[in-house]
């Protein structure tokens, strides 16, 4: 199983070269909203990608555009657009040419169309006037709108679906896709997540006193993944989707191939054993990662990076012994470990598309981007000093494991392997 | 109001609505808005609308379900200008 397409819209970056561009440069996508002062939010900033009006202009037809107000669906749909093209793929026919059979798509969000639900439909209906509303609420706040949406631009025809696990939905939407291929249900997939900017959803969050509210005059420090400092996360938004091909179909068309699906996992906590809604079962979060390990046939001592949940709460130092005791290795033998929310806040049910789109990259162009504002260590993770990059760091990783974590104390792993031909062979010779 | 005015705004009204845009420039009163322009059906609902602010009218669902053409989005138009 292969990875052959890559889309992301971003706080920091739109597509694939803007997107490396900022990794490696360690561009902030946080920025100051004056609208989350008025309305007094503890914290006053959070990422958003930028453009996206534009981009929407350049992308769509006006009768698209009538039906696409909740920005999940743009975000979506502009990062499955740009997957599809990046991996390949033939434009999609006309609306009277037949699906794509070999074909499906997973995209995942947290909390769907919130946004347009909370601006205007609430309103309208406690307003008297429902029946004036116009007929595109339900396509948008639908839970499977944005999968809907991206279905029908690119004329899918194997299951199109929207998962949905808080802030492990991204990535395990990448792991149902692949367990979709690996039982012969679909030659190729399109997975991951979106998630819109709205303050509808972002101040759910500051109520519950989980955001950083402490750099609203310094955006680009807010987000302080395993800092001493650390003081909640940075809401975030936008979309990443990777294409997941199988292996022989993808060499059949001759794609271009970034990357191995090597293994991967779900599971949940229970919410036992110190688990809650809130917090993980640190067992099972162990349990996860040694579980997409051996689906990947390695050993911990083969990861060469890690791309954390790491969301710049007071669960990060918890986080990283789980990688260490799930990995099974010493904290001096640590891989690296970077966190993608240190650029772009916590974009949620996007959060695992976008950073494995990270990973890939960072597999395929050869570097580990720099996690930011964690010079002031937190005193837990000093023996993992050398683990964590302050500046990128010019390498090929190899093995890249990614994890993503949600409340209801659910888990995913997957785990990627830089795409070698040779490995290929031997695993056709073995 | 003139029958050739109002065919007009209901062009530019339904215009943001037509995915086969090409069949625009020929529309004519027997012109089906789903069959010939490629309208999606659920879109009928915000046309209406859209026809009740520009004519400030109200248009009931009976009168809405008669809009198959061009030529019946006129004539509703026009009866409840009178």
């Amino acid at each position: 199983m292969v990875v052959t397409g890559l889309g992301v819209l971003a706080p920091n970056g739109h597509g694939l070269d803007d997107f490396e561009h900022a990794l490696r440069e360690g561009r902030s996508g946080i920025r100051f909203y004056e609208k989350l002062r008025e309305l007094k939010f503890g914290c006053q900033v959070g990422g958003a990608p930028q453009g996206v009006e534009e981009i929407k202009e350049r992308y769509f037809s006006e009768e698209q555009r009538f039906s696409m107000k909740s920005n999940i669906i743009a975000f979506g749909a502009i990062a499955a657009l740009d997957c599809w093209r990046d991996a390949g793929m033939e434009s999609p026919g006309d609306a009277s040419s037949e699906p794509d059979f070999d074909t499906g798509a997973i995209i995942g969000t947290g909390v769907a169309g919130i946004d347009l639900m909370c601006s205007y439909a609430g309103p309208m209906i406690d307003g008297g006037r429902t029946r004036r509303m116009g007929s595109t609420i339900v396509e948008q706040v639908m839970c499977s709108g944005v999968s809907a949406r991206i279905g029908g631009l690119l004329g899918l025809g194997g299951q199109v679906s929207t998962n949905s696990s808080a802030c492990t939905t991204g990535t395990e939407a990448i792991v149902e896709a692949y367990w979709q291929i690996r039982a012969g249900r679909a030659k190729r997939m399109l997975a991951g997540g979106a998630e819109g900017d709205s303050h509808y959803t972002w101040g759910s969050f500051d109520a519950m006193r989980v955001l950083a509210t402490d750099r609203n005059d310094e955006p680009e420090k807010a987000s302080r993944p395993m800092s001493a400092s650390a003081s909640g996360f940075v809401p975030g938004s936008g979309a990443g989707i990777l294409m997941l091909e199988d292996l022989e179909t993808a060499l059949a068309r001759g794609a271009r191939i970034y990357a191995e699906v090597k293994g991967a996992d779900v599971n949940s906590g229970g919410q036992r054993q110190g688990g809650s809604m809130t917090a993980p079962n640190p067992y099972g979060v162990q349990r996860c990662i040694r579980a997409a390990l051996e689906a990947a046939g390695i050993r911990g001592e083969d990861v060469g990076a890690i791309n954390g949940h790491l969301t710049a709460t007071m669960a990060d130092p918890g986080e990283i012994a789980n990688w260490q005791a799930g990995l099974g290795v010493a904290p001096e033998n640590f891989p690296l470990i970077n966190s993608t929310k240190s650029m772009i806040g916590h974009s949620l049910g996007a959060a695992g598309g976008i950073e494995c789109v990270a990973s890939i990259l960072e597999l395929d162009r050869g570097f580990v981007h720099p996690s930011l504002n964690c010079e002031d260590l937190h005193p837990k993770l000093e023996a993992y000093a050398a683990s964590i990059p302050h500046e990128t760091r010019e390498m090929q990783p190899g093995i890249i494991a990614k994890a993503s974590f949600g409340f209801g104390d659910v888990n995913a792993c997957v785990i990627f392997e830089k795409w070698d031909p040779r490995n290929f062979n031997q695993t056709r010779s073995s | 109001m003139e029958h050739q005015e109002t065919f007009d705004k209901v062009i530019g009204i339904i215009k943001p609505f037509v995915k086969n845009t090409d069949k625009l420039s020929t529309a004519d009163e027997h012109t089906r808005l789903l069959e010939d322009l490629g309208v999606n059906s659920a879109r009928l609902v915000d046309i209406v609308l859209a026809f009740e602010d520009e004519f400030d009218i109200a248009i009931d669902d009976e009168a809405a379900d008669r809009v198959h053409t061009l030529g019946d989005a006129v004539t509703v138009i026009q009866e409840k200008l009178k």
